[in-house]
């Protein structure tokens, strides 16, 4: 770790949001500019030399476990990965804030409870098929469900998407791109076993239909994954679900009941 | 209305010209319907209401709503295609396609309007 602020040393003017809850204001602190200093050394910095009660969240720095994003100067980022030089204003001035559309527990750290709440009421969850003793079941890693599940497979839930997104600040039923792009991974995914119920799900009240397109969440996810695409995605797959539905609605009900069978068997055993 | 910071990029610019241009026409249908309705009721005050067009203030307003209605057009394309076709990379491409084509329909509108009368 760097050492305090030496009188002649080059200082950068950082903002940093302060408070619990709604409650709350920015404050000011003068860091000292360091080669290579990413917007987590300067956090870290503030509560090592200056401020011992400032409250953040980290783990790995290197962009592994998605634990440190903020919103620095209006942008939803990870800490870890972002360099001062890059992105300070003209005025050379920095402003760091709790991601947004989250609760605030203490000054950078939000509670991510919501978002991961959002994740189960997208059935964003795995639903296995097979029982330890049928093994492990062989994947084409050729088939265009199987591409374009893995396009979407990468994202370590860092929430930088949900924090861009303005449908869930507007509307905070909406699931958000996270839970959704994970969904649409499922649905796409042959070891899954709860294709209709996930697309149930996501096309209910605050499912993937209330996505306007904006496209942050595809601008600004750090690991380049396209929500937007798995979301559209989903907006097609749920349309002909429902046509399905809609057209053979007989069959559809018979198919719901083998299902609901087969999951009470399974779970029994 | 403010762009913060996670809105100043192309596409969500795109989303708030679409909206913003689709609330305007909105908001114009009212009065087109009411001019449509004197052809039925009144043409003497039609006739009237048609002469204004040839003022040049008219003209521009016209160009502004033409363009209005063709951005909206082509952005509505936009979002369709990005909907319902397989996931394209080149989605600020037809952001900035979709005004580029709004302005050429109302550029040639207004050079019409203004050279044919």
């Amino acid at each position: 770790m760097t050492q305090p602020l030496q009188p002649d040393q080059q200082s950068l003017k950082v903002r940093i949001w302060r408070g619990a809850g709604d409650e709350g204001r920015y404050e000011t602190f003068d860091v000292p500019v360091l080669e290579s200093q990413t917007i987590l050394d300067v956090v870290s910095y503030i509560q090592q030399y200056m401020d011992a009660s400032l409250t953040y969240r980290f783990a790995c720095r290197v962009g592994m476990c998605g634990s440190c994003a903020m919103m620095v100067n209006g942008v939803p980022r990870w800490t870890c990965r972002t360099h001062v030089k890059k992105i300070t204003d003209k005025a050379g001035s920095l402003t760091i804030a709790p991601l947004r559309n989250l609760p605030v527990i203490k000054d950078l750290v939000v509670d991510m409870d919501v978002f991961f709440d959002k994740w189960v009421r997208a059935e964003a969850v795995h639903h296995p098929t097979r029982s330890i003793e049928q093994g492990v079941q062989l994947v084409d890693e050729e088939t265009a469900e199987r591409q374009a599940a893995n396009a979407a497979i990468e994202c370590i839930n860092c929430a930088v998407c949900y924090a861009a997104c303005d449908v869930v600040a507007s509307n905070p039923e909406y699931l958000g791109p996270a839970a959704l792009n994970r969904a649409w991974s499922l649905v796409n995914d042959v070891r899954d076993g709860a294709r209709d119920e996930i697309l149930e799900a996501v096309s209910g009240t605050g499912g993937c239909h209330n996505c306007h397109s904006q496209q942050s969440c595809q601008k600004y996810c750090p690991n380049e994954l396209n929500p937007t695409a798995s979301i559209a995605g989903l907006k097609r797959e749920t349309a002909k679900f429902a046509l399905q539905n809609f057209l053979t609605p007989v069959k559809n009900d018979k198919a719901k009941k083998d299902k609901a069978e087969k999951n009470m068997k399974r779970e029994r055993v | 209305m403010k762009v913060t910071g996670h809105q100043r990029h192309g596409l969500w610019l795109a989303y708030i010209a679409h909206r913003l241009s689709g609330l305007a026409l909105a908001l114009f249908l009212p009065l087109h319907f009411w001019v449509l309705s004197l052809a039925l009721n009144d043409r003497a005050a039609l006739d009237g209401f048609l002469s204004w067009t040839d003022f040049w203030y008219i003209k521009v307003a016209e160009f502004g709503l033409v363009f209005l209605l063709s951005f909206h057009f082509f952005g509505g394309l936009r979002l369709m295609a990005l909907e319902w076709l397989p996931w394209s990379a080149r989605q600020k491409t037809y952001a900035a396609t979709a005004l580029a084509a709004g302005f050429a329909v109302s550029t040639s509108f207004f050079l019409s309007a203004t050279i044919y009368g």
